[in-house]
Formats: structure tokens, C-alpha cells, sequence
């Protein structure tokens, strides 16, 4: 709980929610009728409405990317770091839009949402939405809020992906793309570890196929062991290592399933907490929507040729640690901008925290946010002067 | 901008797609951007430059180039340059060859060891020379190989390169008479225009 709201943060800030009636025909073939997004915003949109931007959240992200919800709250939203007055994403030049994505749990319509047809739990049933689905349904609510041109769009990891997805897709609507520790597609290994993490949630008794909460169950082990594998793929070698070593729980081994090792607790505690605050069906879509992206299949695999298109600048960032999405997959979609002649930066960072570096603040990554945005801003108001 | 980048600026026609190897802070690439609707990109590691750069909004990319440039295809860029850091990567000879390979033409400029302070400071004091432009003791350096403007010639006569033109100015970018008699002597920084 802060005692004070610190005077960097965007403050107390509520939920909204866009109600959509237009329906929404996704990759999969199904159709929406309708649905809701909720969403929050920090900062003014200006008069022209071209200070925007728009915040993807990767695997498991929702809306509340910054400030308090109230004086309560343990923690604030999970990017506050880079969102805030004087911060990297700054609130007091830009209007700063987080939504929860289609399928998620936080509000937005998804598998714990009520099917109107049937008046039950859509559960497993829910239809799979792609990254394209969830770009699609993001430009009708910038459309909603008045948003015709982001300033830019930002986003780490499976948010990278939509901001990719949106230069291609909607390349007249953004003026520059982040895209952090991203990938243009996932790599085999990681298909395996979401597998291995659908796998464990399927295969809980608890899981019901799918219907656990119509069941008045949650298949905890699952989701939480799902969490805990995911866990260990987001840190590096090092970050465990040093965060953890052999430390023990006992001054001798016990010689048992029990906790010894402290990085052992971490993992079971990290892995409980989340099934308190995540579902499980929520969970397996977002890791089939990481599966199922990759812009360039449709060229046979030219990413170049399909970015093509693009109209913005592009800002590329990647950790030195990070295995999961390693800075040679940004710089594979680093390369085909190049390849395409389209306006890039790309840094590598040094940092130690693996793939989980993108939500920390690190001094260099913040400061490479906040030049590459700050000049994005100026030449936004020199435009419509 | 340095001296010896007003001086190419001169070569350097609009509207072509340039890599500049090691760009600093990116002056040059800046330059051209705004004035000579040139697009491209800088490629360094320098945190301060890449930040002055993405600061500037100059394309920029952190790409160690001892690493390899493999990752840019043949001919993609009408120029490859590279201002006097050459003498600071692993072997110069193998990246004029990338360089020559990505670009259809490449602009090099380096400080020209032979010149005669520099001749004279070993030969009197029998160390070392540091100077002004190159502020450096041997052992902090970051110029890991010594040459001068015939060492370049000579290389490129080995290589097959085509000298387009060069030219060889003391440390105020004047061109002297005797400068372009004697460059290697005179010239404190030498520019090469080169092709295959």
C-alpha cells in the first residue's frame, strides 16, 4: 500500500469499459456479436487527438498497466515503472490507453464471460483469438475513443507481436511501434513450453474440459505448475542464481519432497498466487495466440515483404539474458525492416533479469524509451502547429 | 560536424541509401538526412551515441560490427561509410571486403600514420605519438592497427579496388599544394572514395 501516492505515479485511476455491438469475425472463423474491452487511460488526449498511445500487454498483462486502483492496493499496475509523469511513457505528454485483451480475465470478455446463446460459462469453449483478432478489436475502441493515428503503440513480448501486427495491419494509424523482446513468430522451444503448460492445466482432475468454474472448481495445480515452468523460462541463469544460489530452507538436507531449496518455495509460492488472480482457460489461449502469430507465413516466411508496408517508425529493444525471446529473433525482425528500407532503431540491453528485464526499469532501457518517445512527441506537435 | 566529415559531405550525392559503420553520435548521417534527403542507417555500440541518435531520430542499430555484417544483404546501400574508425576493428582488410560487398560504393576516412609529427615524435622521443586528434596512450587506445595513406593504397592496388578519388588534409581540413604532393607525409586524415 503506498502511504502517499509517489509523485511520479498517474495516481488513483478506475477501470472503463467499451461495450461493442458490431460483430467481430475472427481468424478462426467464429463470430463475436458482441463483447466488451475494459480499458484504462492516463494522462489528456489533446485537442487533435494525435498524443495516444496504446499499450499491448503480453501473456499474462491486463489493463491495468499503472497507478493504484486505491490506497489499498499492495502494488500498482505491472508497468509503472515506464508509465507516469516524467517517466519513460510520460502522462503529462501523452494520453496513454492499457486495455485488457480479448479472451483475457480481468473484464474484457473471454472464457469466464458468460455466452449469450446458451447463458453458460464460455470456459474452454470460447472462441481462440489471434493477435490479429486482438488488433482488430483494439482499432474499434481507439475508434470509440476518438483515436484515428496512435502517436505510438508499445508493447513486450506477446505485446510486441500486436505492435508488429499493427504496423502491418493498420499502418496508416500509428506514427512509431516499440516493440520489445519480441519474436515475428515463436520459436519451437517455445511452442514446447506452452504446450507443456497447456498440458499441465488439461491434465489437472480439476480442469473438467474446461468447465471447471460451472463445476464450482479451479484446476490449481495445473494453472500453477503452468506458472512455475513459465517462471523459470522468463528468468535467466544468472537472475536465479544470484536471486536464489543453493540457498536452503533448512541448515540440513531433510531428505524428503519438502521444500529444501529456497528457489523451490519461490517457484510453489509464485505458481499458487497466480491461480488466485488468473483463469486457466485464459492462460491456454494466450499461449495459442503466442503460437498461432507469424505475419510473415503469409509470404512464405519473407517478413520483409509483408512489412513492406509499414508506415511508421520502429523502435526494437532486446535483453542480453533473455532466452525465451532472444535478441537474434528482434533483430531477425530488426533485419527485415532494414531489408523493407523502413525508418528502425534497435538497442540491445544489458541486463541480467532474462526476458522478465522488459518489465523492470532498467536506466538505459528507460532512458532509450523516453528519448525515442520524447522526439516522437515533438515532432507530433510541431506537426499540428 | 568534424572536418573531415564537411569534406565528404562534398562526395556525397543526394538521395542515396548510405550504412554509416560506426556513426557516432551520428553528425554526418543527421546531416544528410535533413539536407540531402539521404535514408540509411548508423550502426554503433556506444550507449551515449546510440542515445543521441535515437534522441535525433537517426535510424540507428547497436550491432557490434567485429561481429560480422553478415545480416545486410549484397548491394543493398549505394555507400558504405566508415570515418576514421577503421583502424579500430579486428581486421580492416576482411571489412573493407564487407563493406565493398553491402555498398556499391564505400567513403574511408582514416588518421594517416605516416604523418611527419608523427614520424618525428617516434624517431625523437622514441614513443608513441599521441596528439591532439588522437588523444591516446598505446596501451587505452582503441586504434588497434597503425597505418598509413600509402598502407591503404597499397591494400587496395592488392584487392583489385578502384580509388573513385581521395584526398588528404591536415587536422584543419585545409588542402594544401603540398599536402597533395605528398599526402602520406602531410595529411593528417586520408579520404578514400572506393569501389569493386
Amino acid at each position: 500500500m503506498p502511504d502517499a501516492i509517489p509523485a511520479d505515479s498517474v495516481g488513483i485511476v478506475a477501470p472503463q469499459t467499451a461495450q461493442f455491438e458490431t460483430p467481430l469475425r475472427l481468424s478462426c472463423g467464429q463470430e463475436l456479436p458482441s463483447y466488451q474491452l475494459v480499458y484504462e487511460t492516463y494522462g489528456k488526449l489533446n485537442s487533435s487527438a494525435s498524443n495516444a498511445i496504446l499499450i499491448c500487454h503480453a501473456l499474462s498483462g491486463d489493463h491495468h498497466a499503472a497507478g493504484y486502483h486505491a490506497m489499498s492496493d499492495k502494488k500498482p499496475g505491472w508497468w509503472d515503472s515506464a508509465i507516469g509523469p516524467g517517466k519513460a511513457i510520460d502522462t503529462e505528454r501523452f494520453f496513454v490507453i492499457s486495455l485488457n485483451n480479448l479472451g483475457g480475465c480481468s473484464g474484457s470478455t473471454g472464457p469466464t464471460s458468460i455466452n449469450p446463446e446458451n447463458g453458460e460459462i464460455w470456459g474452454e469453449n470460447f472462441p481462440l483469438v489471434t493477435v490479429q483478432d486482438w488488433v482488430e478489436s483494439q482499432a474499434r475502441l481507439a475508434d470509440k475513443l476518438g483515436i484515428q493515428t496512435f502517436a505510438a503503440i508499445v508493447g513486450g513480448s506477446l505485446g510486441g507481436m500486436q505492435v508488429l501486427e499493427w504496423s502491418i495491419r493498420f499502418p496508416e494509424r500509428l506514427k512509431a511501434a516499440v516493440i520489445i523482446a519480441s519474436a515475428p513468430n515463436l520459436s519451437t522451444q517455445n511452442i514446447a513450453f506452452n504446450e507443456v503448460a497447456r498440458q499441465s492445466i488439461r491434465r489437472d482432475p480439476d480442469f473438467h474440459d474446461g468447465r471447471y468454474l460451472s463445476q464450482q472448481s479451479v484446476p490449481t495445480n495445473g494453472l500453477g505448475l503452468a506458472r512455475m515452468l513459465g517462471h523459470i523460462t522468463y528468468l535467466s541463469d544468472d537472475a536465479m542464481g544470484s536471486k536464489f544460489g543453493r540457498q536452503m530452507r533448512h541448515e540440513e538436507y531433510q531428505y524428503n519432497y519438502g521444500i529444501e531449496f529456497e528457489v523451490e518455495s519461490y517457484l510453489r509460492y509464485q505458481g499458487e498466487a497466480f491461480t488466485k488472480r488468473f483463469d486457466a482457460n485464459t492462460y491456454m489461449l494466450m499461449t495459442k495466440a503466442l503460437d498461432y502469430f507469424d505475419p510473415a507465413a503469409a509470404t512464405g516466411g519473407d517478413l520483409a515483404a509483408v512489412l513492406k508496408r509499414a508506415q511508421c517508425e520502429f523502435l526494437l529493444v532486446s535483453f542480453t539474458t533473455d532466452w525465451r525471446f532472444s535478441p537474434e529473433r528482434s533483430e531477425e525482425i530488426v533485419n527485415a525492416l532494414v531489408k523493407a528500407g523502413k525508418h528502425v532503431s534497435y538497442a540491445k540491453i544489458e541486463a541480467a533479469e532474462g526476458h522478465d528485464a522488459f518489465l523492470f526499469p532498467i536506466p538505459r532501457y528507460m532512458r532509450t524509451l523516453n528519448s525515442f518517445l520524447t522526439r516522437v512527441g515533438k515532432s507530433i506537435t510541431s506537426e499540428a502547429l | 560536424m568534424r572536418s573531415d566529415l564537411e569534406m565528404i559531405d562534398e562526395w556525397i550525392q543526394p538521395n542515396l541509401h548510405v550504412l554509416d559503420l560506426a556513426c557516432g553520435p551520428g553528425e554526418l548521417l543527421h546531416h544528410l538526412i535533413n539536407n540531402k534527403q539521404i535514408t540509411g542507417y548508423g550502426l554503433e555500440i556506444g550507449q551515449d551515441d546510440l542515445n543521441t541518435c535515437i534522441e535525433k531520430g537517426i535510424p540507428v542499430l547497436e550491432q557490434n560490427i567485429d561481429e560480422g555484417l553478415q545480416n545486410f544483404e549484397d548491394h543493398s546501400f549505394d555507400l558504405v561509410l566508415m570515418t576514421h574508425a577503421l583502424q579500430q576493428f579486428r581486421r580492416p582488410d576482411l571489412l573493407i571486403d564487407e563493406m565493398l560487398r553491402i555498398g556499391k560504393e564505400c567513403i574511408i576516412t582514416f588518421p594517416n600514420f605516416g604523418h611527419w609529427r608523427s614520424r618525428l615524435h617516434l624517431a625523437l622521443k622514441g614513443r608513441m605519438p599521441v596528439s591532439d586528434f588522437l588523444p591516446y596512450n598505446w596501451y587505452d587506445t582503441p586504434n588497434i592497427h597503425f597505418f598509413t595513406f600509402q598502407d591503404f593504397e597499397r591494400l587496395c592496388n592488392e584487392k583489385g579496388i578502384k580509388i573513385l578519388r581521395w584526398a588528404a588534409v591536415d587536422g584543419h581540413l585545409r588542402d594544401h599544394w603540398w599536402i597533395r604532393t605528398m599526402p602520406n607525409m602531410f595529411s593528417e586524415t586520408a579520404i578514400f572514395h572506393i569501389t569493386r
